[in-house]
């Protein structure tokens, strides 16, 4: 198992190296720069400003510098669009929120989602059965920036229960509406995989075998039928556990939370190089992690697999 | 509530005991009663770039530097010089050294005195290529002597043509005579900054906890991309007329997101969206406003090499500029009272004549009749002509270009394929002239019409769709140094009238839903130079 670890960990540096540089050629293809504006700047300010940031070096020393600089003092740079702040500071401001509603969400949408799944697969084609299912579907086709708007409409506007945007330092009036939005589409996509696999796992023969025996129905979901139904789930947990806390740009934009899915985005239009590269190391970073607690519970559910 | 009532209990006793009426409670002025609260909150945008004099360059950081900065000299309402840290200013005869007298009651929010050595630390901070601002270009305007030099890091910025000749007289020497330069100190990177505080924080100095401004505001919160406080400055030379007692900027990226926060009452000012002016303001009368601004929209024509050949010919250009029925733009798009336009100066502009038009004063039948006529003349075909129209990425801007493609379609049968870029994007291809048509937008930056006519220099960064004009250039140069150069501007507007390398669409508006107790709005202030200190609200 440690030795499983350990592998995998050292097989996350050449993939974040490729990462880094793909990233990097990427970005500089992009046409434009971090300085080109509406109104163009004469050459000589142009060449202050792009020594100022070493954008004059060739390409790979930029790469090696940035390297070292992340590997040898954790630095990511200042940023090129936001005069006093730095990468580390942008992503030190606006992870914490995206990673407070992020998992808020998460942690409703696979409550509500397995709640449903559940319901569903135990009482497949009743009325509860087709109720989750119309729940789930109904979910599934709101997206975000559908639902965001209809929520600050009936919310902020009609009832005036809560605030329309703003953070205001994690007060949970201001965390309600972006978790709904957030968490309702993930929560449809819970529920049908649940719903699905829980179904086949309950036609197959040590169900019935188990039932055969005269164990209760309990019994049988929560220490046969439970656990294995939940292995495609928890595949699909880890890189969504990923998306939610880091790639809610809709959310963030809409409700202006400050969080770093706003960051991802201006960085990408403004051609921030060094934030956009900050929070694709970021994002790199939480998948390779996550995909690995995602095979340390397979193998912790699974008795097939073996680290 | 219990602390309102509190307060009003309290005050009650206070009048009842000194039995004079309250004096904060109305304005000095107006003696319009004034509301408890005196917090102004506002949606912008976009999160500003820095709020670094020299170095920011945006709207919203502009915004914030008037408030948290004051420099010589201030605009009133309707845009004309009124003192701001310099009392008074003299300026010899040829327009070329000008002395600012400063007030020697003027602070830093750490109680240091303003002096003149902190303006001319300023303005070399602005030209000197190891600050590399972004700004920078506007020392270049501003034409003190040497700049050329310092910027282009040929000579030492101590060089510059500023000097504190005491604490508070500051001299400044021109390469060139330039009438209208106290002017140029209203805007914002000419504006003082601490020279202790940047040395002690580097660029961390603008942060809430480090920053030192001498304006009637400080900055005491700021969370990136969600919101900005300002507080008001107590150590402000003018502090007792100020009466906002806080400004809150909130960011806010969607028009239509923050036009609901707005009606929810989350917001005491926002922008309308694109077409919903009439509506709003059948709705909230009180609240929907809208006023001249000193921008203009408009389209310029490749006329490089690069461009489609048709271009190249005069007619045909005018041909195109007498098909766009700017009515149908700004009436039946637009709808929040922007100006059609037919010269690139806008009307609002301080001074400007605008020419004999005779395309203004047609109908639009019989500029469609002419449009066809010349496009006969120059020997082209409707149908012989499709032209690349570049814009970048917008709602609004892509409904104009839908309408003119289709306008150029019907009336003279030219077909225009539409590019729409992403912005950067955008810009790269219009340098690189990958286009027969642009679009572009312009504010001046100062209210005069070289801060628009300057762009047809043929050397200005600005111009690079290759038009070039001797008569023109002359015309430039020579009101740079006239004392009053409006006959100039107005014959330049005559040759572009004759040239057509742009065809002006429109000139904006400000439209904006504004809480109807906000007062002392500057409308009149096409620049939309406004300080918060000069707001208050009235009360209900």
């Amino acid at each position: 198992m440690t030795e499983f670890i350990i592998r995998r960990l050292l097989a996350a540096i050449p993939t974040l190296l490729i990462l880094i540089i793909f990233s990097f050629l990427l970005m500089h293809s992009a046409p434009g720069g971090p300085f080109s504006s509406d109104r163009p700047l004469p050459p000589e300010v142009l060449a202050n400003i792009e020594a100022k940031y070493h954008l004059d070096d060739p390409l790979p020393l930029q790469i090696w510098n940035y390297v070292v600089g992340v590997v040898t003092q954790f630095d990511f740079g200042p940023s090129f669009q936001y005069k006093d702040r730095t990468v580390n500071e942008i992503i030190a401001q606006g992870f914490p929120v995206t990673l407070t509603y992020g998992t808020i969400a998460f942690v409703v949408a696979v409550v509500c989602g397995c709640a449903l799944g559940i319901t569903a697969a135990l009482n497949q084609n009743s009325w509860l059965d087709y109720f989750a299912v119309g729940i789930s579907i109904g979910a599934q086709v709101l997206p975000n920036f559908v639902m965001a708007p209809i929520l600050v409409l009936i919310f902020t506007l009609w009832l005036g229960w809560l605030p329309g945007g703003g953070w205001n330092g994690g007060q949970w009036q201001y965390m309600v509406m972006p978790v709904i939005a957030l968490s309702t589409s993930f929560m449809a996509s819970i529920a049908r995989i649940m719903r699905s696999s829980l179904l086949e796992v309950m036609h197959s023969n040590f169900i019935r075998t188990a039932r055969a025996k005269g164990l209760s129905a309990r019994a049988i979901l929560f220490q046969h039928a439970l656990k294995p139904a939940m292995l495609p789930v928890i595949s699909y947990l880890g890189p969504t556990f990923v998306i939610m806390i880091t790639g809610s740009v809709v959310i963030d934009l809409y409700f202006t939370t400050g969080g770093i899915g706003q960051a991802f985005v201006n960085s990408a239009l403004n051609r921030d190089y060094s934030v956009m590269m900050g929070i694709t190391i970021l994002i790199g970073c939480l998948t390779i992690l996550f995909n690995l607690i995602v095979d340390i519970l397979y193998a912790w559910i699974d008795p097939k697999i073996k680290l | 509530m219990t602390s309102k009532r509190a307060l009003a209990l309290s005050s009650v006793f206070s009048i009842s005991l000194l039995a004079s009426p309250l004096i904060a409670d109305v304005h000095p002025v107006t003696n319009e009663e004034l509301a408890d609260e005196q917090v102004f909150t506002y949606r912008v945008g976009d999160e500003f770039a820095s709020i670094d004099p020299q170095l920011a360059e945006d709207v919203q950081g502009g915004e914030f530097i008037r408030d948290l900065f004051e420099g010589l000299m201030n605009q009133d309402s309707d845009g004309n010089l009124v003192p701001g840290v310099a009392t008074h200013f003299e300026a010899n005869a040829d327009n070329t050294v000008y002395t600012f007298q400063l007030r020697d009651n003027a602070k830093w929010s750490d109680g240091k005195p303003v002096t003149a050595h902190d303006f001319e630390y300023s303005w070399k901070r602005l030209a000197d290529p190891n600050t590399a601002s972004p700004y920078s270009w506007f020392a270049k305007e501003m034409g003190l002597v040497n700049v050329k030099a310092v910027m282009a890091g040929d000579m030492d910025p101590s060089e510059l043509g500023v000097k504190a000749l005491d604490d508070h007289t500051l001299e400044v020497r021109l390469e060139n005579s330039m009438g209208h330069f106290p002017l140029m100190t209203t805007s914002e990177p000419t504006f003082p900054s601490p020279k202790w505080a940047i040395d002690a924080h580097g660029s961390d100095w603008t942060k809430p906890e480090n920053i030192v401004s001498n304006g009637a505001y400080v900055l005491t919160e700021h969370v990136p991309q969600e919101r900005s406080v300002r507080e008001r400055n107590p150590l402000y030379w003018n502090n007792q007329n100020t009466i906002l007692e806080r400004v809150e900027a909130l960011v806010i990226s969607d028009d239509n997101g923050a036009l609901t926060r707005y009606l929810a009452g989350e917001l005491d000012r926002t922008e309308v969206p694109t077409g919903q002016y009439n509506a709003l303001s059948k709705e909230h009368p009180d609240e929907a406003v809208s006023f001249p601004r000193l921008c203009a929209y408009y389209y310029f024509i490749n006329m490089t090499e690069n461009t489609h050949p048709s271009l190249l010919d005069p007619r045909v250009r005018e041909a195109l500029y007498l098909t766009v029925d700017r009515d149908v733009i700004t009436n039946a798009i637009l709808q929040g009272g922007e100006f059609p336009a037919y010269t690139f100066t806008p009307d609002a502009t301080a001074n400007f004549v605008s020419p004999n038009n005779p395309a203004r004063d047609m109908t639009q039948a019989d500029r469609d009749a002419r449009a066809s006529a010349l496009l006969a003349e120059a020997g082209f075909g409707g149908d012989e002509i499709e032209l690349d129209l570049l814009y970048n990425t917008s709602e609004a801007h892509k409904k104009i270009a839908i309408i003119v493609s289709q306008m150029w379609k019907q009336k003279l049968g030219i077909t225009t394929v539409l590019q729409n870029m992403e912005w950067k994007t955008f810009l790269e291809a219009r340098s690189n002239q990958e286009f027969d048509i642009g679009r572009a937008g312009w504010c001046g930056p100062y209210n005069l019409a070289s801060s628009f006519l300057d762009l047809m220099s043929s050397t200005h960064v600005y111009n690079d769709a290759g038009f070039s004009n001797d008569e023109i250039d002359e015309l430039l140069d020579d009101a740079k140094t006239k004392a009053d150069p409006s006959e100039n501007f107005t014959r330049i507007e005559e040759v572009l009238a004759t040239e057509f390398p742009i065809i002006p669409i429109y000139h904006y508006a400000g439209v904006f839903m504004m809480n109807d107790k906000l007062r002392n709005w500057p409308v009149g202030n096409v620049e939309q130079k406004w300080y918060s200190r000069e707001l208050y609200f009235a009360a209900d």
